[in-house]
């Protein structure tokens, strides 16, 4: 398992891709796949950095798992921000045309789509959400 | 990092786009839109070279649809698979003009 303990905020979501790109290339994932684990890991610490600790700026924790048989990655971001469930919002309807659609509540819709398997849970004053994704 | 390459010709404004359209670029986009769009009834994003569009990207093409709506036609040119499989997820093939 590795760590990162980072400040939450949108500058450093390059430093957050680095860190999760380097234990993905250690198991030989492809370009795809990559790709979508970094948009879902985009997603998930950015609405830390937006949300967590509005207007402070406070640190996120990521843990990174291999596991094998069969391969996947997990994820954890952990945050001491204020309780928020991002599971709970419900999926935009993606079927209305482009003047009906909203601007914005497409991140989190585009993590459960790219994931193979999303939890969230609140425990001891922290946010816990994971993401796995097989590889 | 995000490289935007703007071509004015007559009306059409074309924009090449290379690298990665992320929370942290999608505002320079967006920025240099603001900018040029003004008086164009057709854009279109030249996209071979984009390899990543997160949702803060998407918005940034609807936000820009939306307003092409009302001024003329927007179209994106050669999405990647990747690229592709982000608009489809998202239900955006169907919103957009997506050539290959």
């Amino acid at each position: 398992m590795k760590e990162l303990i980072i400040e939450a905020k949108d500058e450093n979501l390059d430093e957050v891709l680095a860190f999760v790109n380097e234990q993905l290339e250690e198991c030989g994932c492809d370009m795809s796949t990559q790709i979508q684990v970094d948009i879902a890991v985009e997603e998930v610490f950015v609405n830390i950095s937006h949300y967590a600790y509005n207007p402070e700026v406070g640190p996120a924790t990521i843990r990174a798992e291999v596991h094998d048989d069969p391969l996947a990655v997990s994820l954890t971001f952990l945050d001491n921000g204020v309780p928020y469930d991002p599971l709970a919002k419900e999926d935009p309807d993606i079927t209305l045309s482009a003047d009906e659609r909203e601007i914005g509540g497409l991140g989190i819709f585009m993590v459960k789509k790219s994931m193979d398997d999303v939890a969230y849970e609140y425990k001891n004053g922290q946010n816990i959400l994971t993401i796995k994704k097989n590889l | 990092m995000l490289d935007v390459k703007k071509e004015l010709n007559g009306d059409t404004l074309t924009v090449t786009l290379t690298g990665r359209l992320d929370t942290v670029t999608a505002p320079q986009l967006e920025e240099e839109l603001k900018d040029s769009i003004s008086g164009v009834k057709s854009l279109i994003f030249d996209i071979k070279a984009l390899e990543y569009v997160s949702s803060a990207g998407l918005r940034v093409f609807l936000s820009n649809q939306k307003l092409m709506n009302k001024q003329g036609h927007m179209k994106l040119v050669g999405p990647t698979e990747d690229v592709k499989e982000i608009f489809n997820v998202t239900g955006f093939m169907d919103i957009l003009t997506i050539e290959d």
